[in-house]
């Protein structure tokens, strides 16, 4: 047990001792897989373990791996890049990544380079925890939730190590530890619209010609389309988040007619211009993401991410593993991986609107009055305010959308790729130039 | 130094004189490019990339109607920035050449053409967006004036926006070539053409006109080049209500669809190349230069 001292006198806070226990464990496994053959040298040498961490801005936070950093006493360097670039550096240059932050869609397109390594589920600790959502795909009530889509349970297990295809049931093996999701739907202005907006099919309404805006990412686009167009009725998709070649070409028809009758003011790319576009009055509905609501509310003009009676688009984070971790790398890795599901992360990213997939450690880190706006669909006792301090909402308001049951109960389908997603980037280009 | 030579015979000082260039060349353009053509070739799976051949890449590029579109709306913004640029790059020149007598005052007037590029790129188009949107400045002053009563939403994420856009960004690259050939015309062809008794359009059409026009071929290359290549200014100005070459280009690459990428932008290199031939064709700039 020298190791443990060893590890203790490099400790500098109090509730490292659960760590240290887990350290102990995992030392202890180490030296019986013979993985590592002296363990005096790692726990010496854990101090100098470096972990690259590359996910989006909204997963990736510099305030959590340092909060990370120190507790565990190694370093885990952020580094943010969209979930595009992100695909391309796990294909291409795996080495720059330790940890990979992807999307459930971006899994499912790159597990199969095998640059990743399966999460063996045994290390972590509080798989069992897990909601339901995340780990086995079922809704609250137990029943199974919308698989249009790329539902991440659907890309979350493998049979093997050496496998790069997807296990239809849960295994022991994980491509990745889901992290955060939320459920995104549309923004509206409520004081420019004036009324009532209960339905996705408002997104194409005429009364709002010139003035809505879609996200100029295809595959997430062309979604929140389908939303609008099944809405209105006028399609019924098999599975939005795989469409038919039949079906992308009706919806990319149906976008062109609309886009030339001038419904559209924009498509948005980037997260400031989806901020912009609402505040500046030139957008009154639109694709949004929670953070930019906050972001146009926090300017003090009113916007709501409005529930809509179709449901939500769903989408998750997974923290997956690079294939050439080893060693000690890899049980630091693990290390904070367990880390990430204890609760200060989770209150963290609760505070962005966005949920853990362990949420009663993220609960029990929340304030009551944090917990009953994020989680519970309760009026705010007192003002609300961002991880950063700044006020959000005022005390008395709901969170738009409801409680947690409420938002991610009602998944009409997920972010995700198509099988025939090289046809549907062309039609897209084709829709964007028309 | 003309004497110094290699032991063959042959003199080594102009090969060593071009190497420098040569090597930068190869490194930062040629391998690159042949890079990207080799790529154009190459079999993929969707995310990865195999060393095969294939005419697959170019097929679908090819056969698909929105290659057609996208390279018209991008030579629709390439020639309608040309026609600007050029007759504000002409205009700017000619007075500042022939109209401004003092040498001191025609490089301060000089310089002061080039303030606006001081600052970035994306600075200067981005400070466009509060002036022409829906609740703009342009838009509340001709509402304010009475001219209009609802908001003009032409101006803002529009062609409009993208070529307004360009003409400002891409001005002085016309300006200073115009503006360097002009200064080279001898005062006396002008004076010798007056004495003549040609009209002033007659000077301007028989006598500047031809011997500026390596200036507007020179820049003419900048401006086309830099319009065909970009997919910012695009993306920005018409809010990603249009689509460039390049723009779609960039779609692929997100989805790592590297080899249709590679095969656009091998297109769109000899379409660039074609249209630079084009203009060397018509000026050859290589002699109006040594002139």
């Amino acid at each position: 047990m020298s190791s443990e001292t060893a590890l203790k006198s490099a400790s500098h806070s109090v509730t490292r001792r659960d760590l240290l226990k887990s350290a102990a464990a995992l030392t202890g496994a180490a030296v019986g897989s013979g993985v590592i053959g002296a363990p005096m040298i790692w726990a010496q040498n854990i101090k100098d373990v470096t972990l690259n961490q590359v996910g989006p801005s909204y997963s990736v936070i510099a305030d959590i791996t340092e909060k990370a950093s120190a507790d565990l006493g190694f370093k885990i360097v952020p580094q943010t890049s969209d979930t595009t670039q992100l695909m391309a550096k796990v294909v291409n240059q795996p080495e720059t990544i330790d940890i990979a932050d992807l999307e459930f869609w971006g899994l499912q397109k790159v597990y199969r380079s095998g640059n990743l390594q399966p999460v063996e589920v045994s290390k972590i600790k509080m798989w069992g925890d897990m909601t339901p959502l995340m780990r086995d795909g079922k809704n609250f009530d137990g029943s199974d939730m919308s698989r249009q889509g790329t539902l991440p349970v659907k890309v979350l297990y493998t049979e093997s190590v050496d496998s790069v295809e997807f296990a239809a049931a849960p295994t022991g093996l994980a491509t990745a530890m889901p992290t955060i999701y939320n459920a995104d739907t549309l923004g509206i202005r409520p004081d420019l619209v004036g009324r009532e907006i209960s339905t996705w099919a408002e997104l194409f309404n005429p009364e709002f010609k010139g003035k809505t805006a879609l996200v100029n990412i295809p595959s997430i686009g062309i979604m929140d389309a389908a939303m609008a167009l099944e809405a209105r009725g006028d399609l019924k998709y098999g599975d939005k988040g795989n469409m038919t070649r039949e079906e992308i070409d009706k919806t990319i028809d149906a976008l062109i007619a609309l886009k030339k009758g001038g419904q559209f003011r924009a498509f948005w790319s980037t997260f400031d211009e989806s901020v912009n576009l609402m505040a500046a009055g030139e957008v009154v509905i639109q694709s949004m993401w929670s953070p930019a609501v906050t972001a146009v509310k926090s300017r003090n003009i009113p916007c709501v991410y409005q529930g809509l009676k179709e449901g939500y688009r769903g989408w998750g984070v997974g923290m997956s593993l690079m294939r050439h971790l080893d060693g000690l790398k890899l049980e630091a890795a693990y290390e904070y991986l367990n880390w990430y599901l204890t609760g200060w992360q989770g209150a963290f990213i609760a505070r962005q609107g966005y949920y853990s997939s362990v949420p009663q450690t993220a609960i029990a880190n929340l304030t009551e009055n944090e917990r009953g706006y994020w989680y519970e669909g309760k009026a705010a006792t007192e003002d609300i305010k961002d991880p950063y301090g700044n006020i959000m909402d005022k005390a008395g308001a709901y969170r738009d959308g409801g409680s947690f049951e409420q938002r991610m109960g009602n998944i009409a389908c997920w972010n995700a790729v198509m099988d025939e997603d090289r046809y549907m980037i062309q039609r897209w280009n084709e829709f964007v130039s028309s | 130094m003309s004497g110094r030579s290699s032991p063959s015979g042959r003199p080594l000082a102009p090969y060593l004189q071009v190497a420098p260039l040569a090597f930068i060349m190869l490194t930062m353009v040629g391998i690159p490019l042949v890079t990207v053509v080799m790529l154009s070739f190459w079999e993929f799976d969707g995310i990865a990339v195999y060393p095969a051949f294939t005419w697959a890449n170019y097929a679908e590029v090819l056969s698909s109607p929105v290659t057609l579109t996208l390279f018209l709306a991008t030579l629709k913004y390439a020639f309608l920035t040309l026609l600007a640029t050029t007759l504000i790059g002409f205009t700017c020149s000619y007075f500042l050449v022939f109209h401004v007598r003092n040498l001191k005052v025609q490089i301060g007037l000089f310089l002061l053409c080039t303030i606006p590029f001081w600052t970035s790129n994306v600075i200067r188009m981005v400070s466009w967006i509060p002036f022409l949107g829906r609740e703009g400045l342009f838009n509340s002053m001709l509402i304010k004036a009475g001219l209009i009563e609802q908001p003009l939403d032409i101006l803002l994420y529009s062609d409009f926006a993208v070529v307004l856009t360009y003409i400002h960004l891409f001005t002085l690259f016309m300006i200073v070539p115009i503006f360097n050939s002009m200064a080279k015309i001898n005062p006396n062809l002008i004076e010798a053409a007056r004495d003549a008794g040609a009209t002033p359009a007659q000077i301007l059409w028989n006598v500047i006109i031809p011997l500026s026009k390596t200036g507007i071929a020179l820049g003419s290359i900048f401006v086309v080049t830099l319009v065909m290549g970009d997919f910012f200014v695009v993306r920005v100005m018409s809010g990603g209500q249009s689509a460039s070459v390049v723009s779609a280009m960039k779609n692929n690459i997100d989805q790592l669809y590297y080899p249709v990428a590679s095969a656009m932008a091998v297109l769109l290199v000899t379409v660039v190349l074609l249209m630079v031939t084009a203009i060397l064709r018509v000026v050859d700039i290589r002699a109006e230069l040594a002139r």
